[in-house]
């Protein structure tokens, strides 16, 4: 993979600020946007199980999402 | 015509009563970048979108009636035996006195579904180019929904309805790029 699925950037914090600064902010760039034309026989999952749990065939199309709350995995 | 088969696309499963996490989801039910947009959107616009693309309208815009069958299964099942004091307290005692343990189509402030939140321009880039941020908006949705729920299995349904609008955007991108194309130039390498 030739690119990350999230980025992130350290906002301008003011001294003034009421709320406690969060000094890194990251957003998600899902493969999709790295992707023009999805090339023939793409690799997919080895079974179609992982591929239900992933919501996709293809794993060059899966982005994981783990929830801000503090989740690590799954 | 549709088949319908009697299942769910991906399981749906609960681990508590929370009425207050049904009240949020309901945004992906009625609300501008919810499913029930999305379906209707895509299943009108079909009609008008050259040949080559209205498969892929069709298909999506059918996906996503499933999408809002799992988002309805997890509504029914968060508040079908609150209390009328729980969906107080969850904020949804408006809803409770308007609709009882009903659904609606409605955001999650309770604004009612409008087809304003719906276009059909009928110029093909236009409406692939809304379709594409259709898809990017429900995404973010989704994240931030899983970033305010502590539902475990909710987490997993809505991580894989996720996934399905990033495959989604990935088609309308490659449907834009068939309309794009030159048709009759010949292709020297």
């Amino acid at each position: 993979m030739t690119f990350t699925l999230t980025k992130c950037y350290s906002p301008f914090v003011s001294k003034f600020d009421p709320c406690k600064p969060v000094l890194t902010k990251c957003y998600s760039t899902p493969p999709n946007l790295y992707i023009e034309f999805q090339p023939n026989n793409t690799e997919q999952f080895p079974t179609a199980k992982e591929a239900l749990y992933a919501g996709t065939l293809w794993p060059c199309l899966y982005d994981p999402y783990y929830s801000k709350r503090g989740e690590s995995s799954g | 015509m549709w088949y319908y088969e009697k299942k769910l696309q991906y399981p749906v499963k609960v681990s508590q009563c929370n009425p207050m996490l049904a009240k949020y989801l309901t945004e992906q039910y009625g609300g501008a970048d919810g499913e029930l947009s999305a379906a209707l959107r895509y299943l009108n616009q079909r009609y008008t979108i050259p040949d080559k693309v209205v498969g892929l309208l069709n298909d999506i815009g059918t996906e996503e009636f499933a999408h809002l069958e799992m988002i309805a299964t997890m509504i029914y099942k968060l508040t079908k035996d609150a209390t009328p004091e729980q969906l107080v307290d969850a904020g949804l005692g408006a809803h409770f006195v308007n609709h009882d343990h009903a659904l609606f189509y409605q955001n999650a402030a309770g604004s009612p579904w409008t087809a304003t939140y719906i276009q059909a321009k009928g110029d093909p880039i236009a409406d692939l180019y809304e379709d594409i941020a259709a898809e990017e908006k429900a995404r973010a949705t989704y994240q931030w929904i899983i970033d305010i729920s502590d539902d475990p299995f909710i987490n997993d349904s809505l991580k894989f309805l996720r996934e399905r609008e990033i495959v989604h955007s990935q088609r309308f991108h490659e449907a834009v790029e068939l309309l794009k194309e030159e048709r009759d130039r010949k292709k020297v390498f």
